[in-house]
């Protein structure tokens, strides 16, 4: 091997090395997570909001053809969520605008993320698997208002549709 | 004139000129809708579907015939040039027209479905999406078929081996049978998915299917697809390209490594589709994405080679100087307009390498997964050095084997390059809009970009436009390459000669060692890939996935309630 190959094995080896301790850090320091196989909850076919404690919340997603069930999510400003996706149809995705929470929805199967949703506004929900005919209308909204931290339980869930 | 040369072998030449033939004809059609979804997505085109082709169907088409057909086509005759070219051992006819027919015959078999819109599935297919069973019985066709001159090729090789038993392998011949042998790793999980659970559910035959087992086995397939298609560029680049700048291959043997740790690498990184899957644990996520990074090695390799390679011609053609060597590379030379159809996909493979590597970062993914950043990526991977070396080949065959003149000579030498300033728009507008959360497989048409809609996006608009002029200009490009191709194809042919295969020698031979072989790589390979899917295979295998009946696209009541 000439020098000239010994190097730019031993920088992209490195440069690789380099990336990969990044990332690692990502998840271990930075807490970044992939979704992982979790098999408590089962695949469920309602929808709904549970609050656990103060500003935390239990939120249960079906996926289907074609809208979010529920389709409206009212919860307080610095609310953490659990969230539980599951697809009662086909496979759909579910991409949380503004935020790093993009899972896929995969009928038999419960998709989960945690995260914390701080400033009033409202986050939309977007499918991006294709999911048939009417995947490019498939959209919901989680909505952060000051609001609805007077209002727990059932007035969570705003028109299922 | 020499046994098992081309110029008497009329069954393959014609073989070959077939696949290719049909290829770019059928390609005219993925082209076509490739340029729709782009004026879809701008908001220019507002409507479900667009003369009588409906946006998923046509995106369908679009997959299939550029991602799968096209390119399996156009290996399998690229293959047997190699093949026969250098290794000169007769092969039976039969069998090729036997592969070249089952390969024709299931290409005809998956695309009626998907033009009479009875498989508008897209080209992963993902149950519990279901198409017309001859949807899948055509995909099987197509790929088995495709394996028969895989073998024909390892009986050959075998045989030369015996025959040269002091000799190294042609590099070619290395890069043909490193590109088959990773599709034979990936199609194997491939045809378990589509025979065992996908073909006998489509025909009712079984009532459900594992849908988390079908995603794992289809992507189990989905990477190691890639390096097919990319390992054929590589071919080129390496063995064709350094005579073309009148200089030589840099190193022979760094170029046998790269081909060598494809197939090591190139298949145990699957679950980097699936990062943000539910029903596979994250630790497994995580191998795979370290297996992803060591992939990216053997591309590393290559581009060092062969910017060494252009270098060492560019010297010899008297370039000076740190970068003023750049300026006797030709550009736009008709004769060698090989040279054109490598150099822009090389610097767009810069952009595909580095976005590819953000798409391998295991949590980074959860920012660009399922967007356009995704087609925003790989139209400079699959779009840029894969499909600019197959038009650029596709060319030189149909004029080698065919003995045709080439036509419109000018105009070609720009395709490639009108290609890539398209692929760069295109590219761009994809992946910022991409980050900014746009969606990819979404006819957006009918909301993100459309203002009447409650889902309108304003601040995707300029990027989804910015796609769209990019997407026009790759159009344009492939109007002009098809002027070429068919230009070149009416031509009177001049008599057959032998071909003339561009190939490189190299600067430095040395001595190979376990490079020479093929069997100690594809033993690692097999060991990789028990480590890395068996235990998420297990996991999957478990059962924790209930069962899915199969759906159709227009319905949200499944088939038969
Ligand atoms: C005029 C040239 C082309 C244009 C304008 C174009 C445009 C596009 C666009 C906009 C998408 C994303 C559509 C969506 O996700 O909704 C797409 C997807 C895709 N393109 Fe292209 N493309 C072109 C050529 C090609 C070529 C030459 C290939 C391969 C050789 C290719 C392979 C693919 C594949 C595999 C997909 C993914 C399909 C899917 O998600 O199911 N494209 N293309
Ligand atoms: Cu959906
Ligand atoms: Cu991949």
């Amino acid at each position: 091997m000439e020098r000239s190959e010994k190097l730019i094995l031993v920088v992209s080896g490195t440069l690789m090395g380099v990336f990969l301790l990044l990332l690692v850090y990502s998840g271990l320091g930075l807490g970044v997570v992939v979704p992982t196989c979790i098999t408590d909850v089962r695949p469920f076919t309602q929808g709904r909001v549970e609050q656990r404690g103060p500003r935390q919340y239990d939120v249960y997603l079906v996926s289907r053809m074609w809208f979010f069930d529920p389709g409206e999510i009212r919860l307080p400003p610095g609310s953490e969520v659990n969230l539980y996706l599951s697809a009662l149809d086909v496979t759909h995705g579910a991409y949380i605008e503004g935020t790093n929470v993009n899972l896929m929805a995969v009928p038999g199967s419960v998709n989960f993320a945690r995260f914390r949703l701080e400033g009033e506004g409202v986050y939309r929900v977007l499918c991006h698997e294709y999911c048939g005919l009417g995947h490019q209308n498939m959209a919901g909204k989680i909505i952060i208002t000051r609001e609805a931290a007077a209002a727990p339980g059932a007035e969570l869930v705003a028109g299922a549709r | 004139m020499q046994q098992g040369s081309f110029a008497v072998d009329r069954t393959h030449r014609w073989a070959a000129l077939a696949l290719v033939i049909v290829a770019t004809t059928l390609l005219v059609l993925g082209i076509y809708h490739g340029l729709l979804q782009v004026l879809y997505r701008a908001g220019w085109i507002r409507a479900a579907s667009f003369l009588g082709l409906e946006y998923y169907q046509g995106l369908t088409l679009h997959g299939v015939v550029n991602a799968i057909v096209y390119t399996t086509f156009f290996e399998v005759a690229f293959g047997y040039v190699v093949v026969k070219h250098f290794l000169r051992i007769p092969l039976d006819s039969r069998i090729t027209v036997l592969a070249v027919a089952m390969m024709l015959v299931g290409t005809v078999m998956a695309a009626v479905p998907i033009l009479a819109g009875k498989a508008s599935v897209l080209y992963t297919f993902y149950p519990p999406l279901k198409a017309s069973p001859w949807f899948y019985v055509g995909a099987s066709l197509l790929v088995v078929g495709s394996w028969i001159p895989f073998f024909q090729w390892i009986a050959a090789y075998l045989q030369w081996r015996r025959l040269h038993p002091d000799q190294d392998t042609p590099l070619a011949v290395v890069g043909i049978l490193s590109t088959f042998t990773v599709w034979l790793i990936a199609t194997i999980p491939l045809a378990v998915e589509v025979l065992v659970l996908l073909l006998p559910w489509s025909l009712g035959w079984t009532a459900s299917v594992d849908v988390v087992l079908a995603r794992t086995l289809f992507w189990f397939f989905g990477h190691p697809l890639v390096y097919f298609w990319l390992l054929p560029a590589y071919v080129m680049y390496y063995v064709m390209v350094p005579p073309l700048v009148g200089g030589k291959l840099f190193s022979d043997k760094a170029a046998r490594l790269a081909f060598l740790l494809f197939i090591v690498f190139s298949a145990p990184v699957g679950l980097h589709h699936q990062y943000a899957d539910p029903g596979v644990s994250s630790s497994y996520k995580w191998l795979h994405g370290f297996f992803t990074f060591c992939v990216a090695i053997p591309s590393f390799i290559t581009a060092f080679t062969v910017a060494a390679s252009l270098e060492h011609g560019a010297r010899q053609n008297g370039g000076r100087g740190l970068f003023g060597w750049w300026a006797k590379l030709p550009y736009f030379d008709e004769q060698r307009y090989l040279f054109a159809y490598a150099f822009p996909g090389l610097v767009l493979f810069l952009f595909g390498g580095i976005t590819g590597i953000v798409n391998a970062s295991v949590t980074m993914n959860n920012v660009v997964h399922n967007t356009a950043w995704i087609p925003g990526h790989f139209h400079t991977t699959l779009g840029g050095p894969v499909f600019l070396a197959f038009l650029g080949l596709s060319l030189w065959m149909l004029t080698e084997l065919g003995g045709k003149p080439l036509r419109l000579t000018r105009w070609n030498v720009a395709v490639p390059y009108v290609w890539a300033i398209g692929v760069v728009l295109f590219s761009i507008g994809l992946s910022v809009a991409g980050i900014l959360g746009e969606p990819r497989r979404t006819n957006m048409a009918l909301s993100y970009s459309n203002p009447d809609s409650p889902l309108f996006q304003p601040q995707w608009e300029i990027w989804t436009k910015l796609g769209a002029v990019g997407g026009i200009l790759m159009a344009a490009a492939m109007v002009i390459y098809f002027a070429v191709f068919f230009a070149t194809l009416f031509a009177p042919a001049q008599p057959v000669r032998e071909i003339r295969f561009p190939t490189a020698e190299a600067l430095r031979y040395e001595s190979l060692g376990v490079a020479r072989n093929f069997t100690p790589w594809v033993v690692v390979a097999v060991i990789f890939l028990v480590i890395a899917y068996v235990p998420p295979l297990i996991e999957v295998l478990g059962g924790s996935t209930v069962p899915s009946p199969p759906y159709q696209p227009f319905s949200p009541v499944p088939v038969g309630q």
